[in-house]
């Protein structure tokens, strides 16, 4: 059988890729294979997503048990059984619910689990202190960066002035 | 703007040949995701509540001033050659024009950003822009987001940022991608190293139109793949380094290519505009690929009596969808074939 993809070489792979739901199967060359299986990759990293969720479908206990992650979405009825079958979570509170089982995967996903970027504007209620301190300590490394040492002291008195704040609090 | 009608006549803002780097970059787009908090994400949701959903989206999205005289759209009230003319447009993702049933789709007059509406995430904010422009783009679609956020209450936590629908997109919810015009690497065989240089600092490079497996026509995309633990102008600030490192490499390898090898460069390009000035049938791909060969000729200066932003409305318009709104029917791919052969021929000024 030839590649279904160079059509000239030898097919000594086969694949079965699932796309919405729908079974299609690919017989290849190890090159065109390769290739292939790079182009999955740099599309939204299938393969990095799926070894992971294998990985991740499990919670070890405090007496080091690894037990299959049995948790449910209260608002969405979503298990983590269903997130791992689909790879796509039901609501906002699914966060919540899979908190430690999201927590590994995006550290595998994004190499972080924790979100340093734009904070959104919620009504009338002001950022919180926590987020605001964080936005504040990564300005104040681009101004080092950029050499603006005057801003950078004002920026770093007002972090400090912050943090006192967050402590006694 | 009152119809899709009305963009007909135009070129989309994306495809003018101008902005920095235009050589070699032809455009800059980012998107960001979003969901309402206290709604299910659109595939965990009903149908019923999918139309709640959508009606709260447009309310917030109506009130946005950038889309004042906006083009307003029921995806499933868009005719299928319409749809096909706004995805080539990159208006709207092909996943959201296939499935268009409880989707929307707000476009602003100028095209320069649209909003999909119940797509994978609740909103998808876009803004696209000729040339490598990050700055520019990132300021049109952060603004646009702040201005929603006053009007839809955005899914948020303060540990993963942005809630989506997919973990891919969590966090800053932000996807930019920079497509380039690569035929000097490809042609030396050096995209490779692209690819490997590209994946290795959390990017990744797609073929044309940002899906299927191809590349056409030297056209690449280069997007960011992490979203979260980095803020959006770490990001972006990252994409925009390697993509110049990219075109860099590229200039340099063409000037390489003129000093040694021009008459077969030549050759190859004069070849290319006498197919597509002679051809009386072409598909999509070998125009795209000819097209992309005396686009370099126009950028080396060795084609002289045609200008890029003309290459670049060739390009759009003999896209299925643009070929057979122009037509006003629909057409089988091989009366798109023959159409194409003949506009092209018309818009290089031959009979």
């Amino acid at each position: 059988m030839k590649c279904e993809m160079c059509h000239l070489r030898e097919a000594t792979v086969h694949l079965t890729e699932v796309i919405n739901n729908k079974v299609a199967k690919l017989s290849l060359c190890e090159e065109c294979a390769k290739q292939k299986g790079e182009e999955m990759q740099s599309h939204f990293g299938l393969t990095d997503l799926l070894s992971s969720l294998m990985d991740f479908g499990s919670v070890t206990d405090e007496r080091g048990i690894q037990t299959e992650s049995t948790v449910q979405c209260p608002v969405c009825k979503m298990t983590y059984q269903d997130f791992q079958k689909h790879g796509k979570l039901g609501c906002s509170k699914c966060y919540d619910a899979f908190d430690k089982e999201l927590s590994a995967l995006l550290k595998k996903i994004h190499g972080a689990d924790k979100h340093t970027g734009k904070i959104p504007f919620m009504g009338k209620q002001l950022v919180k202190d926590q987020e605001t301190l964080q936005r504040l300590k990564k300005e104040l490394q681009m101004l080092v960066r950029s050499e603006q040492f005057e801003k950078a002291v004002i920026m770093r008195d007002r972090i400090k002035e912050l943090e006192k704040k967050l402590n006694v609090e | 703007m009152n119809s899709i009608d009305d963009m007909m006549g135009k070129h989309s803002v994306w495809l003018s040949g101008e902005g920095p780097k235009a050589h070699i970059v032809i455009s800059t787009r980012i998107r960001l995701a979003r969901n309402l908090e206290g709604h299910c994400f659109f595939h965990r949701a009903d149908d019923k509540q999918r139309d709640a959903t959508l009606e709260k989206l447009f309310k917030g999205v109506k009130k946005c001033a950038r889309f004042k005289d906006g083009l307003f759209l029921l995806v499933k009230d868009v005719a299928e050659v319409d749809r096909a003319f706004l995805v080539e447009r990159h208006l709207m993702s092909r996943e959201h024009e296939a499935e268009p049933a409880h989707k929307g789709l707000v476009i602003s007059k100028d095209e320069s950003v649209s909003v999909m509406l119940n797509e994978e995430d609740h909103l998808r904010i876009q803004g696209i822009k000729s040339g490598l422009d990050i700055v520019d783009t990132w300021k049109m679609v952060d603004d646009l987001d702040t201005e929603l956020s006053q009007y839809l209450p955005f899914a948020y936590s303060s540990k993963f940022g942005y809630l989506t629908s997919c973990p891919t997109n969590t966090g800053t919810g932000l996807r930019a991608s920079v497509m380039l015009h690569l035929p000097a690497l490809e042609m030396t065989d050096q995209i490779e190293n692209v690819y490997d240089a590209v994946s290795k600092l959390g990017l990744t490079i797609r073929g044309f139109y940002g899906e299927g497996s191809e590349t056409t026509g030297n056209f690449f995309q280069i997007s960011n793949q992490v979203s979260l633990g980095h803020s959006e102008t770490d990001i972006l600030d990252n994409l925009e380094r390697v993509i110049n490192k990219v075109v860099a490499k590229e200039e340099d390898t063409r000037t390489f290519l003129m000093h040694n090898k021009k008459s077969e460069i030549a050759d190859n390009i004069f070849r290319s505009y006498g197919t597509l000035k002679s051809a009386r049938i072409i598909t999509s791909r070998e125009a795209i690929k000819l097209l992309s060969s005396v686009r370099l000729g126009v950028d080396l200066g060795v084609v002289k009596d045609v200008n890029k932003s003309l290459l670049n409305e060739i390009l759009l318009v003999t896209q299925p969808g643009h070929l057979q709104k122009n037509g006003g029917q629909e057409l089988t791919p091989y009366e798109r074939d023959i159409k194409r052969a003949d506009m092209i021929r018309e818009k290089l000024g031959e009979k």
